[in-house]
């Protein structure tokens, strides 16, 4: 069996011949943005929430990254999650709220608080869920209803997916990280090659990822398409977790131990898809176009429309070249880009930032160029500032912000302009994603970072070896 | 009683492939706290104008199509973010049928929960209802969800797929909840079950 098939297996409620399977849920993330009508259903039908214990929430998608202390300048946003705070005190939910010290975007604080845990089920109203996988976890994102649903039944209705095996060997080379590896992945397979799948990322690069660099790549598997990304839990994974806040302690850490080393795919388990990839060939990767699918190397250049395989690709990357005002063939390299976001549930926390850092250190970012460096959750920004990243990261010039989604979906103020290029290390290009007219090309923090030294899309691994 | 029962409308076409929820409803829009008014701000950001007036050459906007509740779409429909509000916009507008080749796993959950049928063709019956709706764009088709038909002018029924337990919901007017609470006493072994 694969980890995805004894995961599965073990949080079937009920399976009725052709129906879908009522799946228990372990863990349930809420915010502020997907769930106050589902708490509106519960209350319509005069609901509670069946186990408020296992559901958690927090605050992330409109906060603002400025000074919290101010008044918050957009009513509806208000409004919203006023709201969250309310429903979590009627319906008895932990809320990481606007002044809780540990805070923080949810796909970065489920990890960082010990509540993300290998053999789990976990949903989100949030397609970005699938991070929690990193961990060896099922997690998958859910619309607003199915939120109403694990609320009120802590079960939701879903039929089995495939299992797709994505196998990365070998090493990386310097100044290629985690996030080219995902890059290079959706560059291969488009952005629906995982539709109706289960990553399982497995092989030696991955085996040799630190558990935040795991997160990276697990957050985009919904950018293949695929709902859900799971890494085998080993002693990386342990280690991660062990002494978190709401991590098993004593002997309940032992028991947990025992269950979580019987979770990885047995030897001999097949997958219903599969596709390998050699680290050791990969280089940093940006997108050119307006979905996580349109990537390229770095030293690449954009593709020409008249290449497309047929009619609708054609029309496509026309339409993509026109929004991101490209010519074909031409190069990234050294294009000028406006603003430079490092940050979202993608590229966020500690590792992110030192590696930003790393490139940072007694030097400035172009004048031309903002820079925008948020982190993930208050925790990371405490511990970035302790290590001195925030003195680093403003006396090269970039901005040093409170934790939240910000500029990756661009609901709380930080956005970009229209026709602003960014470069950013988040997870969407798609058109407006960043605000109405922006255009993104995404990259990993170190891609990022050079491109903000430079002012112009740079090779990170040029300024490595200077 | 049928609560999907067949209708016909004319086909808006919007032909591009992967359309994500983003464009569907971008996400300045999601500040509110119900689920009214969501048809106003359906693809923002193509169908009006920087200056907020109507884009006259986005489909939705075109005259021929007002009042038309089939859309055809390109590969991949509603890729990206989880928001219900992407089907919540579709339904507000007055959509009830997307067909496709495919559609991404979140959209078309949320899209099945709101009455809104995500209706999956094969690329040459793809390819033949695109080229139809491009020839005569006041073609219209009847879907008939209890057949799994879709009857093209000429009286040619073409048969789509969709998983039966969704399509009895549909019919039924089956509500999720209320069968997930149904299960109360097996959801209360597996926890004792599980509990430790």
């Amino acid at each position: 069996m694969t980890l995805f098939d004894k995961v599965w297996n073990r949080h079937i409620v009920v399976q009725k011949p052709d129906s879908p399977a009522v799946l228990y849920i372990d863990l349930h993330l809420v915010h502020e943005v997907t769930s106050p009508q589902a708490f509106s259903g519960l209350r319509a039908r005069g609901l509670k929430v069946r186990r408020p214990e296992k559901t958690f929430a927090t605050i992330d998608h409109s906060i603002p990254t400025l000074d919290p202390s101010l008044p918050i300048q957009d009513r509806l946003a208000a409004k919203q999650m006023q709201q969250l705070e309310e429903n979590c005190r009627e319906f008895g939910i932990q809320l990481f709220g606007m002044k809780h010290p540990k805070r923080g975007i949810v796909h970065v604080i489920g990890p960082e608080l010990g509540l993300t845990q290998p053999g789990m089920t976990i949903v989100c109203g949030d397609s970005h869920t699938s991070t929690h996988g990193a961990l060896g976890a099922l997690a998958f994102g859910i619309g607003t209803s199915e939120v109403e649903h694990v609320l009120a039944t802590q079960c939701l209705l879903q039929h089995r997916p495939k299992t797709f095996e994505v196998k990365v060997e070998g090493k990386l080379a310097s100044g290629v990280s985690a996030k080219d590896i995902i890059l290079a992945l959706l560059a291969r397979i488009g952005v629906s090659g995982g539709t109706s799948h289960v990553f399982e990322y497995t092989g030696s690069a991955i085996r040799s990822l630190s558990m935040e660099e795991r997160m990276t790549i697990c957050n985009m598997s919904i950018e293949g398409g695929a709902r859900a990304g799971m890494i085998a839990p080993d002693d990386t994974t342990f280690e991660y977790i062990s002494g978190r806040d709401f991590a098993p302690k004593a002997r309940a850490w032992e028991t947990s131990l025992t269950q979580w080393r019987q979770l990885p795919t047995q030897q001999g388990a097949t997958f219903d898809k599969s596709i390998t990839l050699n680290a050791d060939e990969l280089v940093p990767m940006i997108t050119y176009g307006t979905n996580p699918g349109m990537g390229i190397p770095i030293t690449g250049c954009v593709p020409d429309p008249a290449q497309g395989r047929d009619g609708s690709e054609k029309l496509a990357l026309e339409k993509t070249l026109k929004y991101m005002d490209l010519q074909p063939g031409e190069s990234l390299l050294g294009k000028p880009v406006d603003v430079v976001f490092i940050g979202s549930c993608t590229n966020s926390r500690m590792t992110d930032l030192q590696q930003a850092a790393s490139l940072f250190k007694g030097r400035k970012v172009a004048p031309s160029v903002r820079v925008l460096v948020v982190p993930g959750s208050q925790t990371i920004k405490r511990q970035a500032e302790r290590e001195g990243l925030d003195r680093i990261f403003k006396q090269a010039g970039a901005e040093w912000r409170e934790s939240g989604c910000s500029m990756c979906i661009a609901m709380n103020g930080d956005e970009l302009e229209p026709g602003q290029y960014a470069v950013s290390t988040s997870n969407r290009n798609f058109e407006g994603r960043q605000g109405k007219g922006g255009r993104t090309f995404l990259a990993s923090p170190l891609t990022a970072a050079a491109t903000a030294l430079a002012g112009r899309i740079a090779d990170v691994r040029t300024m490595i070896s200077e | 009683m049928n609560h999907f029962p067949p209708f016909t409308s004319r086909v808006i076409p919007l032909l591009t492939n992967d359309i994500d929820t983003d464009q569907i409803i971008p996400a300045r829009f999601l500040k509110a706290t119900d689920k009214s008014g969501m048809g106003n701000h359906l693809f923002a950001d193509w169908r009006y104008n920087p200056d907020g007036s109507l884009n006259s050459t986005f489909a939705l906007n075109k005259s021929e199509y007002q009042g038309s509740k089939i859309l055809l779409t390109g590969n991949n429909f509603g890729c990206g973010s989880s928001r219900e509000h992407a089907a919540w916009a579709l339904r507000g507008f007055g959509i009830q049928a997307v067909i496709s080749t495919s559609f991404a796993d979140i959209f078309r959950a949320n899209a099945l929960k709101n009455g809104l049928l995500p209706i999956i063709v094969d690329a040459a019956t793809h390819r033949r209802l695109r080229v139809l709706v491009e020839e005569t764009p006041a073609m219209e088709l009847t879907v008939d969800l209890a057949t799994s038909t879709v009857t093209l002018p000429g009286n040619e029924a073409v048969q789509f797929t969709i998983d039966g337990f969704s399509k009895a919901c549909l019919l039924n007017g089956v509500d999720e909840l209320g069968y997930l609470l149904n299960f109360e006493s097996r959801i209360r072994d597996y926890e004792v079950r599980n509990s430790s």
